[in-house]
């Protein structure tokens, strides 16, 4: 179904203090392909992720972007990445515009102006334009960490609990206009959540991380039936709190 | 480097300061108070008529230079804390954005307004105290250049030091320039100092810039091998405070800090 690669992780290691948070894990992601990365808290997913955005350095492992390693081509690989999440706000004392005119011109995006106007439209943030961030909504602010990022047209996005602290309706919203975008510009996505009906609705394909390794990998939809769980919420509670009594039903 | 990207980073402080009267009037109410301390203090002493030394010529200056160097400091560290107050690092740093465009975007800040506040604060000590800072002519460039690189170099030293530290470590934006005032004979001869200061102070570029700054005043003339030395201390400064930065933005990455620029 997915050929082209756009993200390569391999054997990727990070300790804190002695202890492995990431711990030899491999995977990929494919143009067009959203892979849902899936784990408890401490399991090593945020971490994962800021090491494919540069903000942590792997011990060990290799990770490649479009074909090229991060560590010797990391401007041009970010120029065509993108990331939200629920802790990265934006500057609250700024106004939405003039957040995401700065980051447009930090991604070089030809003409800030017209695509600030563009995403505020797309996202609903136009009447916000002039407000501060700080003044939005949670769900707003939701709305607006996605249009940053929107602005670099990415192929590659990663994106740490985007709808955590919006509610039902809000979130539907957001996960349709990202589905719609990674459709139409064949973008992988890595999405890590914790609503586990958000990801059998968007995801392709899952990993489960625990204590920094991948335990189960497949497709959302028949993974549970695989290990005799009635669903993904249920097999999601047994990686968390049980993970030796997994077997794969026949 | 990437001349957008940096652009990016001085649009972002310029937003900032832009419509902010706290932020507006932080840039003059030191440099003004200052100015009209010392310029009451040296009427004062002016009046008691003991000595022919040209106090307010060397009080006066010193205090605009003085306030230039501490300006580019405080505008370089003080931007890069908004932007660990607004945690606004990962968004930054999952950018494009190399650590050297965001250092010469701080610099570019620190520039403007530092030059916004010394160019206000010359033309008040010219207006209240008849001081024109530009009678030292074309020696005021030289002078002005080393105290602008040895800005950058504490600004960005002092910014390594948050960085390692973490946010709560902030008062130190505040007292590193504080400590080399008395140090290096900013406001009174090397001479004054205990014979092991004034060691220390023969390393640091401003002790000389000032020593040569009442030279001026005092013999009409400038020691060019001063000032030589003074420029080449402060780029070795520079050099070395550039080379902390990049060490303690490794061990950020390495250690995975940014998260702590969220707590601290």
């Amino acid at each position: 179904m997915f050929s082209e690669k756009v993200l390569a992780v391999k054997n990727l290691v990070k300790s804190y203090h002695g202890i492995r948070a990431v711990d030899g894990i491999s995977f990929g992601v494919a143009a067009g392909e959203i892979v849902g990365l899936l784990g408890p808290n401490g399991a090593g997913k945020t971490s994962t992720i800021n090491m494919i955005l540069g903000l942590l350095e792997p011990d060990a492992g290799e990770i490649s972007v479009f074909g090229k390693n991060f560590k010797t081509h990391r401007s041009e690989i970010l120029s065509k990445v993108s990331f939200a999440a629920v802790y990265a706000q934006l500057p609250g004392n700024l106004w939405v515009e003039q957040n995401l005119r700065i980051f447009a011109i930090l991604y070089g995006i030809p003409n800030p102006k017209e695509k600030v106007q563009l995403l505020m439209q797309e996202f609903e943030l136009t009447q916000f334009a002039r407000s501060k961030t700080a003044f939005l909504s949670s769900g707003e602010q939701s709305r607006l960490n996605l249009a940053k990022a929107m602005l670099n047209d990415p192929k590659l996005i990663l994106l740490d609990e985007p709808t955590a602290s919006v509610d039902p309706s809000t979130s539907e919203i957001l996960r349709s206009r990202i589905l719609e975008y990674a459709r139409a510009n064949q973008s992988g996505i890595l999405w890590t959540s914790h609503d586990m009906y958000e990801i059998e609705a968007v995801c392709h394909r899952v990993l489960f991380i625990s204590h920094g390794k991948i335990l189960l990998e497949g497709d959302p939809k028949k993974l549970p039936a695989e290990y005799g769980k009635k669903n993904l919420e249920e097999l999601f509670i047994t990686v968390a709190r049980e993970p030796l009594t997994l077997s794969h039903e026949p | 480097m990437n001349a957008l990207r940096i652009y990016a980073i001085f649009l972002r402080q310029f937003y900032l300061n832009r419509r902010s009267v706290g932020r507006i009037f932080g840039f003059f109410y030191w440099t003004t108070l200052d100015l009209l301390l010392w310029g009451l203090i040296m009427i004062y002493i002016s009046r008691l008529g003991t000595s022919n030394f040209a106090f307010a010529a060397v009080i006066l200056g010193t205090i605009i230079l003085w306030n230039f160097l501490t300006r580019i400091q405080h505008g370089i560290t003080v931007s890069f804390l908004e932007d660990t107050w607004t945690r606004n690092f990962i968004n930054l740093f999952s950018s494009p954005l190399t650590l050297a465009e965001y250092a010469t975007g701080l610099v570019l800040t620190s520039l403007t307004t530092a030059l916004i506040s010394v160019i206000f604060m010359a033309g008040l000590a010219w207006f209240l105290f008849a001081y024109n800072i530009f009678q030292y002519g074309f020696m005021l460039l030289p002078l002005i250049t080393i105290l602008f690189v040895f800005g950058w170099a504490l600004g960005l030293f002092t910014t390594a030091i948050i960085l390692r530290l973490g946010p709560s470590s902030e008062i130190l934006a505040w007292s590193i320039p504080a400590l080399l005032g008395p140090i290096s004979g900013v406001f009174y001869p090397i001479s004054t100092l205990p014979v092991v200061v004034q060691k220390i102070a023969a390393f640091i570029p401003v002790s000389h810039v000032f020593e040569g700054m009442r030279q001026v005043v005092l013999t009409g003339s400038f020691d060019a091998g001063r000032l030589i030395l003074a420029g080449v201390l402060s780029f070795v400064f520079f050099l070395a405070a550039y080379w902390f930065l990049v060490r303690s933005y490794r061990r950020v990455l390495r250690l995975g800090l940014f998260i702590r620029f969220m707590t601290d």
